[in-house]
This record gives structure tokens, C-alpha cells and sequence, in this order.
């Protein structure tokens, strides 16, 4: 009896203190969804989700505060993605799906205000006071945060056209062809 | 024909230390109608249009204008980087336009090309011959490059980044390609039959630059008339290269399976084949490259056969630019012909019009009819025989890779290995249910690419507002630091002065409280700059401490002195500092701007006075329509 019990509490205390001590060696420090839902999310720091930027809504995700439909530029792509990660229902996007888009300066309206570079989250509008400023095509996300905060609304989005860097093969479709019917 | 049993008994003698690849196939190769006539070099089009992009890697640069006048060779486009080949116009003439022009791809877009109107004369650039041999091997490679010199197999590598040798491991083989296991495709076996000579004295280039030790030139044994005259070259120049006829089975052109047959050498996925101490060109890079060096002739022209469905199937010489069109009116094209081909069967694709131009990358141009190349069958069920595995040269699976590019399950297709995939077309070949295999691959691989791209994009875009956001919170704490540090100097000061001057006990108590109740608006960051002087300024200067009614009052009042003190600094602020690209002028800058300030002050002046008149008659327009307005409302 005695001998079971001190194995018992033995066997405890030996496992308690495995535990114990796996749980401070192996510590995760942050939140591993948190990285992982924000590794989903397309990085434009749009704040369309109504969060300011993709980790805030990363974080609200997790928390279960905010829905997973709310990313516009992840289109339903994204959304799809995000519901097989957490385990949630797809559902459809709160938004309207947009193309790809790339934000252009038209250069003979620009007043160089550089109210546009404060906005841009990712740094993507090179110019300085009074000097013309333009749009690093291959940095910018197509957030479109610029094109409000500019006096003379010369900024303009543009969707991205196929060209031929980024033209992909299609998946192979059979044709569907009229059969004729023997008479 | 003795020659032809000479060569069948060195070839016999060969095969025994011949290596073999796993898998491969025996199509018809169709290549006898397209070889019964010597090369042609095909006459001047009336346009040229030649693509700054023609290699893998960046795109050239244009270096012309519109309207001026180009000669043959002359550099069109400059390298752009490392990684990247040189474009020359192909004959003389003048620059029409540097536009979007259809380019010769399957998709069908267009690409920058430069248009050239031939003058007819053929007029060369100043050609330089070089000695690569008296040059250090980074000129040599440099030359290359800017002599457009890539890799005319169909896979346009630029050539001189094939020339460095990996760390440590020394080129043992340097394999010549010229099997041309390709059905249809004659371009090679037609140059080496021709031009044997000069292509054995331009291995010599390759083989010096990468010290290799020996050189072997790999012929399919369906073109003994190749094998022979790549002999006698061999001999005339006194070289020791050894020229081996391996088996006709395709793919055997392709790098690995070559390298494989003949030097038992197997490359693995994540390596190059410098690592194992092998390099292999095209005979017709080979012979580009050469015509560069000895003769200062850039990458101008290629051979391109044209055969399949036409009356006169033959390969030509032909300046690159040249439009598909007038090309392929030179092999007349037989009434069935109903789409073409640029490459092989095996590894072509469609053109999508014959717009498009002759470019590096155009080994073979084939017409096709329906009934050459049979419309394919419906796509049916994959019934899992195993088929394509036999025959995939790189011992891939492409039963699994199918099932995980149709499920679009490209992490899984990954783990198989797609990207070994060389896209031969063997597996499609052999399928009996007909799957275009190979389209499914190529699907799933741009379409990896393609998120690829995305990811990194969104990677650095995540990079790059992080940054953002450090530096934008580092600035405010400098600014925080900063204002504290003022305001801590004026509390200072103040405190000072209020020792100084003893005032009656009322005045104190109320500036001191003015003070705090201005300090704690001021809290937030931006305003206790501001804020402080003001009362500073203001509380000593107040003689009569206001009696008890109105304490409030007064708090505003300070408060709105404080504020028009601010904005007053504010200005006077703006109006020192000078914009920093003005500060330090010539005079002649100086009268210019002082000129364009005048014009500006001008207009204003002008535009005021409009606005003005405009305004005027505006009103005596609207006021009796306000008027009936106001009276309806009244109503």
C-alpha cells in the first residue's frame, strides 16, 4: 500500500518537474498563430480591414475579435487560407474583390507636397518638398493610402496588367466541342 | 559513303564507353527533307523588329533613339546586369520606333523591341577581332556578353556566366552539344556540316577560359555527315577533342542527359555541373561566340530551320528581328497549314501570330497541318500504367506530379521533385489517355513562381514598414526628448526670475497657477514649446493680480495668448528657415528664380483681379435668383 503510494507520488513529482521545467526551456516567446495568420496576410499595411496594419489585424484574428473576411487585397484566396488555418467556416468577403493594383503619380500635377510619402506604410514614394515625387513600382502594394491624403489628386491606381514577367501558363481546359448527333 | 562506314566503325569503337540515361523515346525524327539543301541566308525584310530581351535574365537597355542611324552590329541594347546579353541592330538602317512588339512566346504579349528600317547596305559597325587568348579571362567574358553571345540550343543562357568554374573543382570535360535530338530540327547538323571548322576553333575559347582538360563533342549517330566533318576539323586544326556519336534517342540533347552519356556524370537537382567538373554549349553557341571573338561579329543572325508542311523545307541564316512572316513565305507554306510551331514538337509551342520575330531562341520554325500532327485526342482518366515514369529522362514520377498539379497541390509537387522537370514532353508523348502532362507542369510551375514572387514581395513590403514604424517611433522619442529638455531650461528659467523678483504672494500664487494649469494643457507633446514662454512672458508682466471674480477668465485669456504667441513664432519660424536646395546658388540661378517669381507674382496679380471680376458679375447675376429663393422659402 505504502510502496504504491510513494511510487505514485514519486512518479508525479518526477513527471511534475519534467513538465515544469520543459515549460520554461521550451518557452515560445510570442504568439505562434499570430505569425502564422500574418503570414497569410498579403503585408500591403492597407489598414482596409480596419486595423492599422496587417499584424494588429493578425493579432485581433487570434484573439477572436475580428472576423477572417476582412482583408480586401487577400481576396477570397486569402480568406480561404486564413479558414484552414484557425478551423473557422470561409466566408465570403466583406469587401469587393479587386485586381492587383500599382499606385502612379501623374508627374505634370504633382506640386511635391510629400503628403503622399507620409502616408505610404512601406516607404515606396521617393521625392522631397516642392520636387516632383514618383511612385518604386516594384515597392509599392497597392494600399491605395496615398490617393486620399493628396491635394491635387494626382495619384492614380492602376491594375496590373499581364505582361510578360509575370505571365503564368493556364491550366491545361479541354475544349468543348459540338459533337454532331448522327441523324 | 566510305566516309559514312568509317565513321560507323568509330562510332562501334566508341559506344562501348558510352553511358546511358534511363527513360527517353523514338520519335520519327522527320529530319532528311530539311538537310537535302545547303544553309541560305535569307534577304533583307523590309522591317526589322529586334527584342531588347532575348536572353535569360534582365533586359537589354535601350541605347538608340528613334530616327537615328544604326549600323550592322551596332549595340542596341546594353547589357543590364551580370546576368544579362547585349542586343545589336542586324543590318543598317534607321530606328523607326522602340515600341511594345509582339513577341515570339506562347502567351502572345508584346515585348520592347526596337523597329529598324533596312537601308539596304548593310553597312558594318567597326569590328574589332580579339585574341581571347592575349586577354584576361574577365574581358573575354565581358566581350561575350556585350556581343549578345547565349545559349542558341532554345534555352538563351547568356554564355559567359557558364564560364566561371565553381570554387575549388576543376573542369574536367567540356561537353559540346550537337546531338539535336529534336524531330524536325536540322539547324545544327546544317552548321556543323558547313561550318565545322570555325565551331572546333571556338571550343578553343570555352576550353582555355575554363581550363578544361578535355573536350568532348556529342553527335547523334543519325547524322554521320555531322560526325565526319566535326572529324575533319578536329584533325585540320590539330585539336584533341574527341567527337563521339552517341544513340539517337530523345531527349539525349538535353545538358544532363549529354553529360550523362558521356561522362557518366550524374548532375543532382541542387547542383550545377561545374560542381562536378562539367560544362556543355551548343555547337551553334560555340560558333556564335567565336565569330565574336575572331571576327568582332556580334550575335546577329542564327540558322533556322523551317520545315514541316511546306513545299520547301530548308534552313536559312537569318538576321534576327526579321519578322516570322517573311520568313516563313521563303519555305511557302502548303494550303493546309493551319498553325506554327518555334521549337520542336516535343518542346515548341504554338506562335500565337506571325508578327512575331526571328529571335535567339528560334531554333525551328515547323508548320503544322491536321494532318501532320493529328489534333490530340480527348484527355481521359490517368489509369496509372506507368508509362511516363518509364520514359521521364530524370526518373521523376509524373503520374504523382499530374495528380498534384491538377489538385493544385504545388507543396506536394515540390516534394516530387517538379522543378528536376526538364518539360521534354516524353511523358505526354507516351500517355495513352492522352494527358498533356507537360501542361500541367508548367502550370504548376509558374504558378509556384508566381507565389514565389508574391511572397517575397510581401516579405519585403513587411520589412519595409516595419522599418517605417521603428524609425517613425525613434523620431518621436528624439522629439519628446527633445521638447522636454526645452521645456525643463524654461521651467528653470522662470523659477530663477520668480526668485528674483519677489511679488506679492496673490501675483505669484496666480501665475504659479496659470503656469500649471498652461502646463497641463500643454501636456501633450507637440505644444509645451509653445506654451510655457508666453505665460513666462506674460504672468511677471500682469501688474495688478486680478482680484477674485474671473479667475477662469483669465486662464483663457492666457491660454489664447499663448496660442496667437505660438502661431506668431510659428511664422517667424517659416520665414527663417530657408528651403535647404536654395541655399547656396550661382548668381545665374539666382536671377532666374527672381525672374520665374516675377512671372509668378504676375499671374497671381492677374489671376486675383479675374477672380475678382468674376465674383462681381457672378453676384449680380445670382443675387435675383437668391432673392426668388429666399421668397419661395418664405412662402
Amino acid at each position: 500500500m505504502i510502496t504504491a503510494l510513494v511510487v505514485m507520488a514519486l512518479g508525479a513529482i518526477v513527471l511534475g518537474a519534467a513538465l515544469g521545467y520543459a515549460s520554461i526551456r521550451f518557452k515560445v516567446e510570442g504568439d505562434p498563430v499570430v505569425d502564422k495568420i500574418d503570414a497569410i496576410l498579403p503585408q500591403t499595411q492597407c489598414g482596409q480591414c480596419g486595423y492599422p496594419g496587417c499584424k494588429p489585424y493578425a493579432t485581433a484574428i487570434s484573439a477572436g475579435e475580428a472576423d477572417i473576411n476582412l482583408c480586401p487585397p487577400g481576396g477570397m484566396d486569402g480568406v480561404r487560407k486564413l479558414a484552414d488555418l484557425l478551423g473557422r467556416e470561409v466566408k465570403p468577403l466583406d469587401a469587393e474583390e479587386k485586381p492587383k493594383q500599382l499606385a502612379i503619380i501623374i508627374e505634370e500635377t504633382c506640386i511635391g507636397c510629400t503628403l503622399c510619402i507620409q502616408a505610404c506604410p512601406v516607404d515606396a514614394i521617393v521625392g522631397a518638398a516642392k520636387q516632383m515625387h514618383t511612385v518604386v513600382e516594384s515597392l509599392c502594394t497597392g494600399c491605395e493610402l496615398c490617393v486620399k491624403p493628396c491635394p491635387v489628386e494626382c495619384i492614380e491606381m492602376r491594375p496590373i496588367t499581364e505582361n510578360l514577367e509575370n505571365w503564368k501558363w493556364k491550366y491545361p481546359v479541354i475544349e468543348i466541342k459540338p459533337v454532331k448527333r448522327a441523324a | 559513303m566510305s566516309r559514312v562506314r568509317d565513321f560507323h566503325g568509330k562510332a562501334t569503337r566508341m559506344l562501348q564507353r558510352l553511358f546511358s540515361f534511363k527513360g527517353g523515346v523514338k520519335p520519327q525524327t522527320h529530319k532528311t527533307p530539311s538537310v537535302q539543301e545547303p544553309i541560305a541566308i535569307a534577304p533583307l525584310p523590309s522591317r526589322l523588329y529586334v527584342p531588347l530581351h532575348q536572353s535569360i535574365g534582365g533586359a537589354a537597355n535601350p541605347l538608340v533613339e528613334v530616327g537615328e542611324r544604326v549600323r550592322k552590329g551596332q549595340v542596341i541594347g546594353g547589357a543590364d546586369a551580370w546576368l544579362s546579353a547585349a542586343a545589336h541592330a542586324s543590318t543598317s538602317g534607321t530606328v523607326l520606333a522602340i515600341e511594345e512588339h509582339l513577341a515570339a512566346h506562347p502567351s502572345g504579349l508584346p515585348t520592347l523591341s526596337v523597329v529598324i528600317e533596312p537601308d539596304g547596305r548593310d553597312e558594318w559597325v567597326e569590328r574589332t577581332p580579339l585574341d581571347h587568348r592575349s586577354l584576361p579571362p574577365e574581358q573575354v567574358r565581358e566581350a561575350l556578353r556585350d556581343a549578345g553571345v547565349v545559349g542558341l540550343g532554345g534555352a538563351v543562357f547568356p554564355s559567359h556566366a557558364k564560364l566561371t568554374t565553381a570554387a575549388g573543382v576543376a573542369v574536367e570535360e567540356l561537353v559540346i552539344n550537337g546531338a539535336e535530338c529534336e524531330p524536325y530540327m536540322s539547324c545544327d547538323d546544317v552548321l556543323m556540316r558547313e561550318r565545322a571548322e570555325e565551331i572546333v576553333r571556338g571550343i578553343a575559347i570555352f576550353r582555355d577560359l575554363l581550363a578544361a582538360r578535355q573536350v568532348l563533342i556529342g553527335i547523334e549517330d543519325n547524322k554521320p555527315e555531322a560526325v565526319a566533318a566535326m572529324q575533319q576539323a578536329v584533325e585540320q586544326v590539330g585539336e584533341d577533342y574527341q567527337v563521339v556519336a552517341v544513340p539517337t534517342r530523345y531527349p539525349a540533347g538535353g545538358a544532363k542527359q549529354l553529360i550523362r552519356v558521356l561522362t557518366g556524370k550524374e548532375v543532382p537537382a541542387s547542383k550545377r555541373s561545374t560542381e562536378l567538373g562539367v560544362q556543355c554549349f551548343n555547337v551553334a553557341t560555340v560558333y556564335s561566340a567565336y565569330r565574336a571573338l575572331a571576327f568582332g561579329e556580334p550575335v546577329i543572325s542564327r540558322i533556322v530551320t523551317l520545315a514541316g508542311n511546306l513545299e520547301r523545307p530548308r534552313n536559312w541564316e537569318v538576321r534576327l528581328g526579321t519578322p516570322l512572316r517573311d520568313l516563313l513565305a521563303l519555305g511557302r507554306p502548303k494550303a493546309d497549314t493551319d498553325r506554327y510551331l518555334m521549337g520542336g514538337p516535343m518542346m515548341g509551342f504554338a506562335l500565337p501570330s506571325l508578327d512575331a520575330p526571328v529571335v535567339k531562341a528560334s531554333n525551328c520554325i515547323i508548320a503544322a497541318s491536321p494532318t501532320m500532327f493529328a489534333p490530340s485526342p480527348p484527355e481521359m482518366p490517368c489509369i496509372r500504367c506507368g508509362a511516363c515514369a518509364e520514359v521521364c529522362p530524370h526518373e521523376l514520377q509524373p503520374f504523382e506530379l499530374y495528380w498534384f498539379s491538377r489538385a493544385r497541390n504545388f507543396g506536394k509537387t515540390q516534394e516530387y521533385h517538379l522543378f528536376d522537370c526538364i518539360e521534354c514532353g516524353c511523358c505526354s508523348y507516351v500517355c495513352p489517355s492522352h494527358i498533356p502532362l507537360v501542361q500541367y507542369f508548367r502550370f504548376a510551375k509558374s504558378e509556384i513562381w508566381s507565389r514565389e514572387r508574391e511572397k517575397n514581395g510581401a516579405d519585403a513590403a513587411k520589412a519595409r514598414f516595419e522599418l517605417r514604424n521603428a524609425r517613425e517611433e525613434r523620431e518621436q522619442a528624439e522629439k519628446a526628448a527633445r521638447l522636454a529638455k526645452g521645456a525643463a531650461a524654461r521651467a528653470a528659467e522662470k523659477q530663477a526670475r520668480a526668485v528674483v523678483a519677489v511679488e506679492p504672494a496673490t501675483a505669484d500664487s496666480a501665475a504659479d497657477s496659470a503656469a500649471d494649469s498652461a502646463v497641463s494643457v500643454a501636456s501633450p507633446p507637440l505644444k509645451p514649446v509653445d506654451a510655457p514662454a508666453p505665460v513666462a512672458a506674460i504672468a511677471p508682466a500682469s501688474p495688478a493680480p486680478p482680484e477674485a471674480p474671473a479667475p477662469e477668465l483669465d486662464a483663457e485669456a492666457i491660454k489664447k495668448a499663448t496660442i496667437v504667441a505660438a502661431m506668431e513664432r510659428a511664422r517667424a519660424q517659416r520665414a527663417a528657415v530657408q528651403p535647404r536646395n536654395t541655399d547656396q546658388l550661382t548668381v545665374e540661378q539666382k536671377r532666374q528664380l527672381a525672374a520665374v517669381d516675377a512671372r509668378r507674382a504676375a499671374l497671381q496679380a492677374e489671376e486675383l483681379e479675374e477672380a475678382a471680376e468674376r465674383g462681381a458679375a457672378r453676384a449680380s447675376v445670382e443675387t435675383p435668383k437668391q432673392v426668388e429663393k429666399q421668397g419661395r422659402t418664405a412662402e
